[in-house]
């Protein structure tokens, strides 16, 4: 986020500000159960878009960020989003040559992996999951991404971030 | 072209960067260190500050399309609703204070009784209002940020209200912002005592915002369904007689020697918006091991609580108007 040299670090770093605050508002109804981590689906477009710019750190940092915020245990979602970028970066080549509605599925691979991690670590600190209600958010995230994908690919060439 | 060598684009599809994983195990264990000493130690509390206080003004944007909604609608709303409005707020103004006066008379009543009975009782509790900035989004976590910090006299263990009843506790107290557990959180119990016939147990959270669970009970026991939980006092952090819950449940399983209680909270925790944070100690059971006052103890021998200027408290009043009755 802080890559001064290059233009447009700005975009990225507004686009992870949107995402935090979309994360914030609260779904109608038993839609809110699918409602989907914004933060993580920006994450992956990102590193998936812009994998020298974007990596691993930026996504613990922004991880920890969303930690304060949402006054779970430092390092809890540092460690995912940092584990969804690893991820991300070994293996962008082959999601961004599939087809939009392809890629959605590697995508809820991604966000199912970051669910587990997340609700892992809250298992061992005492709070396991009661259900299998908690991995629905990757699925609401799947149905977002081709949205997503498209506005902030638009955004991305719009301002020339490269 | 490309035809003749498929092998290399196939290569480069599939290219692992070797580097990445070595950064990943150095990001992975930085994590697992601070999650270590955050959850045994609580060192970090310094850098959550720092951290809390620069994202701060998020919660504020976040918020502003509800605000805005309400600002809009109170703006909007034509002379007639609010003067019927108007009327009926103070129709209700009227309802209340002849109640404070009957509590007042109960009070000083009450002094009395406990004076002769050479019993301490705290009167003196002010109450700080302060509203929700977010919710913790785990399901099965229920904590809530709320928008007064230590700046604002918070601290950790201080009892949290809504209009209704107790809603919870603070449990981290940052400059600016403080979070809460609610009664309803799994890995919260609170003592209780069932109003109607004294009976002392706890009450532990159940991750349900609709429901306590009183697993203590013995069977034989005098638990009837409706029946009114107050807070017991006994552990010291929230004060007596506070309304929590009624009894919603009551079923007796043969094979088990205790009850299965099913309480619902009186506080609306699912749709809290403001709580109000009692200031000052709970009803004096251990001396004065407090966090903030400066003096509980001579603040509890004088009645008539002293003025406190100490701070710009924001909309403070005496809790005998803020407690449901």
């Amino acid at each position: 986020m802080t890559v001064a040299p290059r233009a447009g670090g700005w975009v990225i770093a507004l686009s992870f500000l949107v995402a935090f605050l979309l994360g914030g508002i609260p779904w109608p109804g038993g839609l809110e159960r699918f409602r989907p981590d914004w933060a993580a689906l920006v994450l992956i477009y990102w590193s998936m878009a812009l994998p020298h710019r974007v990596g691993i750190g930026t996504g613990w940092l922004v991880g920890l960020l969303l930690d304060v915020g949402r006054g779970a245990l430092l390092g809890q979602h540092a460690l995912a989003f940092a584990s969804v970028a690893y991820l991300t970066s070994q293996t962008y080549r082959r999601i961004r040559a599939a087809p939009l509605w392809q890629q959605t599925f590697s995508i809820l691979v991604l966000l199912l992996v970051k669910q587990i991690l997340v609700f892992w670590i809250s298992g061992v600190i005492g709070y396991p999951p009661k259900d299998w209600w908690y991995l629905a958010p990757a699925l609401g995230g799947m149905a977002c991404w081709p949205l997503l994908f498209v506005i902030l690919r638009d955004v991305r060439r719009y301002f020339e971030v490269s | 072209m490309v035809s003749l060598v498929p092998g290399k684009r196939i290569q480069s599809l599939f290219k692992i960067n070797p580097t990445a994983i070595l950064q990943l195990g150095f990001w992975v264990m930085l994590s697992i260190v601070m999650m270590t000493v955050d959850h045994r130690y609580r060192y970090l509390g310094g850098l959550r500050d720092v951290l809390g206080t620069a994202i701060y003004p998020l919660h504020y944007v976040m918020r502003m399309p509800g605000e805005t909604k309400l600002w809009i609608g109170e703006n909007l709303s034509g002379r007639g609703a609010l003067l019927e409005e108007n009327a009926r707020l103070r129709e209700k103004q009227l309802f209340f204070n002849v109640q404070l006066q009957k509590l007042t008379i109960l009070e000083a009543e009450n002094r009395r009784l406990r004076s002769l009975l050479e019993s301490t009782v705290n009167m003196s509790e002010r109450v700080l209002v302060a509203e929700m900035l977010a919710m913790d989004f785990d399901l099965y976590r229920h904590h809530i940020l709320l928008n007064r910090g230590r700046q604002h006299g918070v601290y950790v263990g201080q009892p949290v209200l809504d209009q209704h009843g107790i809603a919870g506790q603070i449990i981290r107290a940052e400059p600016l912002t403080s979070t809460a557990i609610l009664i309803t959180d799994a890995n919260h119990a609170l003592p209780i005592q069932v109003n109607r016939t004294g009976v002392r147990t706890l009450a532990l959270g159940t991750g349900n915002f609709q429901e306590l669970r009183l697993p203590h009970i013995p069977n034989n026991e005098d638990v009837k369904v409706g029946d009114l939980l107050v807070t017991s006092g006994l552990g010291g952090r929230f004060p007596r007689g506070y309304p929590v819950g009624t009894v919603v449940k009551v079923a007796f399983d043969p094979g088990s020697p205790f009850a299965n209680i099913v309480a619902k909270p009186l506080a609306q925790l699912d749709r809290i918006r403001e709580v109000l944070l009692l200031e000052g100690q709970p009803d004096a059971l251990q001396p004065a091991p407090s966090v903030k006052e400066p003096a509980p103890a001579a603040k509890e021998k004088e009645p008539p609580p002293p003025p406190k200027p100490r701070e710009p408290a924001p909309r403070t009043s005496p809790s005998g108007a803020a407690r449901p009755s």
